[in-house]
């Protein structure tokens, strides 16, 4: 008697159950999203019309004041300036680096594994290890610093004060952050590379293709898909960049070094400006979802892999 | 370094066809260029601090091993390694119970609204904890969670949600809909099956993001470094940065605290490289 019983009432009760299961699994990662990521944002909105230096309640209302010095502030202009250096510099020589690599190691050169492994492993090290590592590297003196060490081998070629130079420290920077990353960028592609079927190289081959045009109208159009989250990934991280900057430089000598996310936080957190750091922040999310939105917008037009 | 000559000559090399020897020359550099700093570093710590000022690039022979007790008997060490590993187990465990359970439903089930959801959950993917953590830091005092680890393991856990669910959703689509289907007519529920079936397929995919998470985990400095002060709660890395400041004058000390440091994320990249590799090539791919 019991089973057609079940039988009849499923429609109702798998619905019910179901729209159950919907809410109750997601309702974990929604509580912790929205509390930690959607709501702050909008509480910082609020904060961020206020000069507040966390003590008390915000009572001292600004308007639009916070923005306004932020934006002519020339050090900020020069954390956007910098900003902006390192996601070029990234486009134009880490993310070609990686590829070029990738490459080059191929699919079946003997030991690509080996290298993947070391190129990939300064990715598993935390920052501030890799921050410390190039800090002694990058040492003035040459008792300390290998670099330097290095180069006054060469006749001619004094010391170089490298951090502590304002023409150099951001060379300096770009230099770290390649040493750490371009193996993340390379694994992509050396993944992206595993999944072009060999007969499409094999193809262009046989139709006369040499080696450079193999790549140029083969490989790098068929990895598309890879460069553009490379790219993503890049120029984020670059807009955001903190903890290697905060260890290696604190944004200085005389905020030469400085970049958005380092004026955030010595602002914010250092000289306790709880309303301007809450609007640099704002500031700083703008540039992300500016860039977001261009990226999709790219992004919608029509794949190159169609035309093939 | 890689200059426009350098470029055309790995150009030429492939027209030449040359033979490998090249190819390898540039990795060998290449991998000169990764490993020479953490040696230096590594030998840095084999060495007395006197012999550190002499000969720092020599091989430390003899090594002593004496900078290395001294960090390890030092208390703080330990108690900053435990907070790191509390805080890593924790919230790589909370990340994988809500992103698992949010990319089933993406992935395996219909309701209203769903790609409206779905759309919202992947605007994390827009916010690098950096430019957040000042709105996160107002809401945890706000919480009166300030100076606990749990703020930490609370945040973390959140800001992997985003990434880890379209990893996860990925792996659970390529899994066949009559599995699905045949449980269900076996009276399966849906939780049945998510837990019983799905799960248990998906251990490489939750290895893969379980070992991703870790290593963020490990390596973040900001979290810790705006959301805790006393230095019972410290985790390695803001230990660490600490430590540096403080012992600078003593390059051979600090080389073997940053070392000891290092050695537990090498070690499980050693172990679980692959792991890493394929949740960190799904998340490109899929995103």
């Amino acid at each position: 008697m019991e089973i057609p019983d079940s039988r009849r009432a499923p429609r109702l009760s798998r619905n019910i159950q179901d729209n159950l299961v919907v809410a109750l699994f997601l309702a974990p990662a929604f509580i912790l999203f929205i509390i930690f990521l959607i709501y702050p944002i909008f509480r910082s909105v609020y904060f961020s019309f206020f000069s507040w230096n966390g003590l008390g309640p915000a009572t001292e209302y600004v308007a639009f004041n916070n923005y306004v010095r932020i934006l002519t502030d020339p050090v900020f202009l020069k954390g956007i300036g910098n900003c902006i250096v390192i996601v070029v510099l990234s486009l134009v020589i880490q993310i070609p680096l990686a590829l070029l690599l990738s490459i080059m190691v191929g699919r079946d050169l003997p030991g690509r594994a080996f290298f993947r492994s070391i190129f990939f492993m300064p990715y598993v090290i935390s920052e501030v290890i890799t921050g410390i590592i190039w800090i002694s590297m990058f040492s003035p003196d040459p008792q300390r610093g290998f670099i330097n060490a290095l180069l006054i081998l060469i006749p001619g070629i004094h010391a170089q004060n490298f951090l502590g130079d304002i023409n150099q420290v951001m060379a300096c920077v770009f230099v770290v952050l390649t040493w750490k990353y371009f193996g993340l960028h390379m694994l992509l592609f050396m993944a992206g590379l595993q999944n072009i079927p060999r007969e499409v190289e094999e193809a262009a081959m046989i139709d006369g293709a040499n080696r450079w045009q193999l790549i140029q109208y083969i490989t790098v159009p068929l990895l598309s898909t890879t460069i553009r989250t490379a790219t993503y990934l890049s120029v984020l991280g670059s807009l955001t960049q903190f903890n290697l900057v905060w260890i290696m430089t604190t944004g200085g000598p005389v905020n030469a070094s400085e970049m958005m996310a380092t004026y955030m936080y010595s602002h914010a957190f250092l000289r306790f400006q709880l309303g301007y750091g809450s609007a640099v922040a704002l500031v700083m999310l703008i540039f992300c979802l500016i860039f977001s939105v261009i990226y999709q917008l790219l992004n919608r037009r029509p794949d190159p892999l169609s035309g093939i | 370094m890689l200059t426009a000559d350098a470029i055309r000559l790995i150009i030429d090399a492939y027209k030449k066809k040359l033979p490998r020897i090249f190819q390898y020359i540039v990795l060998v550099i290449v991998t000169l260029v990764i490993i020479v700093p953490i040696v230096i570093m590594v030998f840095g710590a084999l060495k007395t601090r006197g012999e550190m000022f002499l000969n720092p690039y020599t091989l430390p022979i003899p090594a002593h091993w004496e900078n290395f007790a001294q960090v390890l008997n030092t208390p703080s060490f330990w108690t900053m390694l435990i907070n790191s590993l509390v805080v890593m187990v924790v919230s790589t465990a909370g990340v994988l119970i809500t992103a698992s359970m949010a990319a089933f439903v993406f992935a395996r089930l219909q309701f209203k609204g769903k790609e409206v959801a779905f759309n919202f959950l992947t605007l994390g993917l827009m916010f690098p904890i950096t430019v957040a953590i000042m709105p996160v830091y107002l809401v945890i005092r706000q919480m009166q969670l300030i100076d606990s680890l749990w703020a930490v393991i609370l945040v973390q856990t959140a800001f992997g949600i985003a990434g880890n669910t379209l990893i996860l959703r990925g792996f659970f689509l390529s899994i066949p809909m009559e599995l699905q289907d045949a449980a269900a007519i076996d009276g399966c529920s849906a939780f049945g099956f998510f837990w019983r079936i799905l799960l248990p397929l998906a251990q490489p995919a939750l290895a893969a993001v379980g070992a991703l998470t870790m290593i963020v985990s490990w390596n973040d400095l900001l979290t810790p470094l705006v959301l805790l002060n006393s230095d019972k709660l410290w985790t390695l890395p803001l230990g660490t940065m600490q430590f540096q400041g403080q012992y600078s004058s003593d390059m051979a000390l600090t080389a073997a605290f940053v070392t000891l440091s290092a050695l537990p994320a090498i070690l499980f990249y050693m172990v679980a490289e692959r792991q890493i590799v394929a949740g960190l090539t799904a998340g490109a791919i899929k995103g």
